[in-house]
């Protein structure tokens, strides 16, 4: 067992976890926010990304203790129910969801992307993406609410 | 994933010796390969030190080379100014590896360290004249990649950088496999004053491999009429569920032409 602190959501976190506790467990069950998924087991399908530091990464392949003393953001770090970040507006107002599973994953990278990229192409949202996947073949509509909430965001 | 010991190493010298003291400590870089095959219980390593401490982040200009830190990621790698202008082909290639979060954690010490057989920047490293910097010593390209998941690497070595070679121009084509990305065949293509170097990943049974005939004929003519006359040979090419050892060859041969007209 080690000691791990971390902020999440800009709340410190400090708890002691199996030293191979991965950081999407310690997100899900040390913290207990589980809008956070994990969608495979093979680092594929982009369901848990979240930001470390402003960057994001995928929360199954990174260790609790890698993200010591980092800063963590996850999807119920972006908006409220009240109030949703932009790009969740986009998704909820393009149908960028069917069963809404891959949805934390893609809206995390989206994000990033749009913050790198104020105005991405459908080719770049399409390469933005490639570590996300969507089970329901979503993508269309994925990409639109990605394009939108691009324009939300002031791109 | 079985239970493990995490130790953060300051510096390299306390990396590798944690590593001595350990009975199967593994070097955690990145972790963009070694955390997935732990998960898959197909390691199970008594220790993982963690590197990313260490100091070993960076992109440098030394004049006829460019050196970078084994633990720069390749996102940094892809958006440095710095090596966009001195090894374009370098940027674009770290650009295209796996997706955006892979590249936000992978690390170029930790790839040419796993020498994954499909790997990108292998390729790179032998094409540019490379050279593996560690704490012990500096080992040259052709003497580091030993064959599948193999190098000269020792149990008491930790890569710390790794130089390439400023070419006059150079190319990296990849022909990625559809789902996992990795390459299929990639071929990276440099021309330097003294000649060409072009090396193959993705295709050889023994990991990266340089192509001798390919680099004698653009040697002489930089040309794709000069690939068109050689035939690649399927001898000691991978056959696999993805591709067979033929579909290679003419792989390897289209990925060089592509290169050489960039």
């Amino acid at each position: 067992m080690a000691e791990v602190s971390l902020k999440v959501n800009g709340k410190v976190e400090n708890h002691e976890v199996g030293e191979n506790t991965l950081l999407v467990d310690f997100i899900r069950e040390t913290v207990g926010l589980t809008g956070t998924h994990v969608g495979c087991d093979t680092s594929q399908c982009g369901a848990c990304v979240v930001h470390v530091d402003g960057v994001s990464v995928k929360a199954c392949t990174m260790l609790a203790m890698q993200a010591e003393g980092s800063e963590v953001t996850t999807i119920e770090g972006i908006g409220s129910s009240e109030k949703l970040h932009p790009m969740q507006e986009a998704f909820h107002e393009n149908h960028g969801l069917q069963c809404g599973f891959c949805t934390p994953g893609m809206v995390m990278s989206a994000i990033e992307l749009v913050s790198k990229n104020k105005s991405p192409s459908e080719a770049e949202i399409r390469d933005g993406l490639e570590g996300n996947i969507c089970r329901c073949t979503g993508y269309h509509n994925i990409v639109k609410s990605v394009q939108a909430g691009a324009e939300k965001m002031g791109g | 994933m079985y239970s493990t010991k995490i130790v953060k190493a300051e510096n390299s010298s306390a990396a590798v010796q944690a590593i001595g003291s350990s009975k199967e400590g593994k070097i955690l870089a990145g972790g963009m390969t070694l955390i997935p095959t732990l998960k898959q219980r197909l390691a199970n390593p008594d220790c993982l030190i963690d590197i990313s401490g260490c100091g070993l982040e960076g992109v440098e200009d030394k004049g006829s080379s460019v050196r970078i830190g084994a633990m720069t990621k390749h996102a940094a790698v892809a958006e440095s100014s710095l090596v966009a202008k001195a090894i374009p082909a370098l940027a674009d290639l770290a650009g295209g590896i796996g997706d955006r979060q892979v590249r936000n954690r992978g690390t170029l010490g930790g790839s040419v360290a796993n020498n994954d057989p499909a790997a990108c920047y292998p390729s790179a490293v032998m094409a540019l004249d490379g050279t593996v910097h560690t704490n012990k010593r500096d080992i040259s390209a052709d003497d580091f990649f030993k064959g599948m998941f193999e190098t000269a690497l020792e149990e008491d070595e930790v890569i710390e950088a790794v130089s390439f070679k400023k070419p006059e121009k150079a190319c990296y084509m990849k022909f990625p496999n559809p789902a996992s990305r990795y390459a299929m065949v990639g071929v990276f293509v440099a021309k330097f004053s003294d000649g060409v170097r072009v090396a193959v990943t993705g295709a050889g049974e023994e990991g990266v491999f340089r192509h001798s005939d390919l680099e004698s004929a653009l040697s002489s003519n930089f040309s794709e009429e000069a690939v068109s006359g050689v035939e690649v040979s399927s001898d000691g090419l991978m056959s696999d569920i993805h591709a067979s050892a033929d579909y290679r060859a003419n792989l390897i041969g289209e990925m060089t032409k592509r290169a050489v007209s960039s």
